[in-house]
């Protein structure tokens, strides 16, 4: 086992904790403040980087340049972006539904934010580790389709509202098979802890042992958060801009803000349940799960520009017909696998 | 020790917090101006017609019952899979029973075409 005592940020925590002597229930709330600053600063890191990695990852695979303009090979773009998207005008139409409409995109974010609290991003790095972990990221994400919904119907335009409603369809046919796909991990470790789904990958990564899991998570996890060849939901040939056509300014900025982190929020579960989180040789365990995460996200980049988007029909038939099927065989042939694993070495317990 | 559920706690407000920020920082920095044009509903151009807010036709009601019975079920086999290896072989096979169950049912939704998008 390499030696993990000197992580830089974890010499940082234990400084923090030193700091308030014997008052460890102080020393809890100002570490746990610390930690949720340190969330934002991620998310928005992370947003930063996949928003310009997404353009140039698209670039290169459509033999285009790019942004190349601002600041090193155009990697300045997004700070330049993020500026101008500030000192936009927030404008609201005449006709919306008033508070659904403004609430909408800050709630996309929020549960978002909130769902950021049991990723292991290093080892002792998870910032509130729950024992339901998995059970609360579920729990959670699944609630992202209300806001999606309420700005459909808020913005009192008929191709938002068509989004919103697609979104629900999409939504709850891809909840199931997503669900079903994270339980055969949860059956072979025994808890929904984060953490303790990661230790117990230290031999063997679950995407060896289930693979029919993993595959059917990314391709669930993709549609849920609608990235293309999913993205029925703001198809720009169709209707707009979908479910955020009525919204401008930092309003929208707080959509795709959301809507990256998403792709942070499942790419960094695949990496932990799957991947085998911050596990790995000689580097820090939080590198390798930056490593883990931005190589998902590169998969998922490329599903975006390879394949072209689904029609509707073909969305849920794929969901109910081929998805959740595969997923149920998935559960009951992990459960014969257990058994027949335990019957072959009954004294192992793990 | 502060409760985990403390911490979410105290993560809901800083959740709260940043759209707030996010959403105040523009009213500082932004210009405002009104505009009757501005505000109409965008359509490509085009005049709308018609309320927006009608009955709609949700096509997937038949899905959303599917899908209710379903998410009981994971609601059932979360702490079943959790407990899987100390329940033993009577839960093992009960837990099959209940899935066979299930699946008579979607087997049924199939047949009788719920699962079609019309």
């Amino acid at each position: 086992m390499p030696q993990f005592g000197s992580d830089i940020f974890l010499l940082i925590a234990n400084w923090i904790r030193g700091l308030f002597g014997a008052n460890t229930y102080a020393a809890d709330v100002v570490m746990d403040i610390v930690k949720f600053i340190m969330i934002y600063v991620v998310l928005v890191l992370a947003v930063m980087v996949f928003v310009m990695l997404e353009r140039k990852v698209c670039a290169w695979m459509q033999l285009r340049v790019g942004p190349n303009r601002l600041g090193p090979r155009g990697w300045g773009q997004i700070i330049g972006d993020m500026i101008k998207l500030m000192g936009k005008e927030d404008f609201r139409p005449d006709n919306v539904d008033k508070w659904p409409w403004a609430l909408a995109p800050m709630f996309f974010l929020g549960i978002t934010i909130m769902v950021f609290a049991v990723l292991p991003f290093g080892r002792g790095m998870v910032p509130v580790d729950l024992d339901l972990g998995i059970f609360y990221i579920l729990a959670i994400s699944a609630l992202s389709v209300l806001p999606v919904v309420t700005a459909g119907w808020a913005s009192n335009n008929k191709y938002s509202l068509l989004g919103g409603m697609r979104s629900v369809a999409q939504m709850i046919s891809y909840e199931i098979p997503l669900v079903f796909s994270l339980l055969g991990v949860v059956m072979i470790t025994q808890t929904f802890k984060t953490s303790a789904i990661v230790e117990a990958q230290q031999h063997v990564w679950f995407v060896l042992l289930q693979p029919i899991g993993f595959v059917v998570y990314v391709i669930a996890a993709m549609a849920e958060i609608n990235r293309a060849p999913f993205d029925l939901i703001e198809a720009e040939s169709e209707f707009g801009c979908g479910y955020f056509t009525e919204y401008s300014g930092l309003r929208f900025g707080l959509f795709y803000l959301a809507e990256y982190a998403n792709l942070f929020l499942i790419s960094a579960v695949a990496a932990t349940v799957f991947l085998g989180g911050w596990q790995g040789p000689f580097l820090p365990g939080w590198l390798w799960f930056a490593i883990k995460v931005l190589f998902m996200v590169f998969l998922i980049m490329w599903f975006r520009w390879t394949f072209p988007r689904f029609r509707v029909d073909q969305l849920m038939h794929f969901g109910w017909k081929v998805l959740l099927p595969l997923s149920l065989a998935n559960i009951v042939l992990t459960g014969v696998g257990i058994y027949v694993y335990q019957l072959i070495f009954p004294g192992i317990g793990g | 020790m502060l409760n985990n559920f403390g911490a979410i706690g105290i993560l809901l407000i800083f959740a709260i917090a940043l759209p707030v920020i996010l959403v105040t920082v523009p009213k500082l920095l932004a210009p405002r101006k009104y505009s009757k044009e501005k505000g109409t509903v965008y359509e490509c151009g085009m005049e709308t017609r018609g309320e927006t807010w009608v009955q709609f036709k949700t096509n997937y009601f038949l899905y959303a019952l599917v899908f209710v019975a379903f998410d009981v079920e994971t609601v059932f086999l979360y702490p079943w899979a959790v407990q899987f290896r100390k329940l033993g072989t009577f839960a093992f096979i009960e837990m099959f029973i209940f899935i066979a169950i299930l699946l008579v049912g979607f087997w049924y939704a199939w047949k009788e075409g719920a699962l079609e998008w019309k």
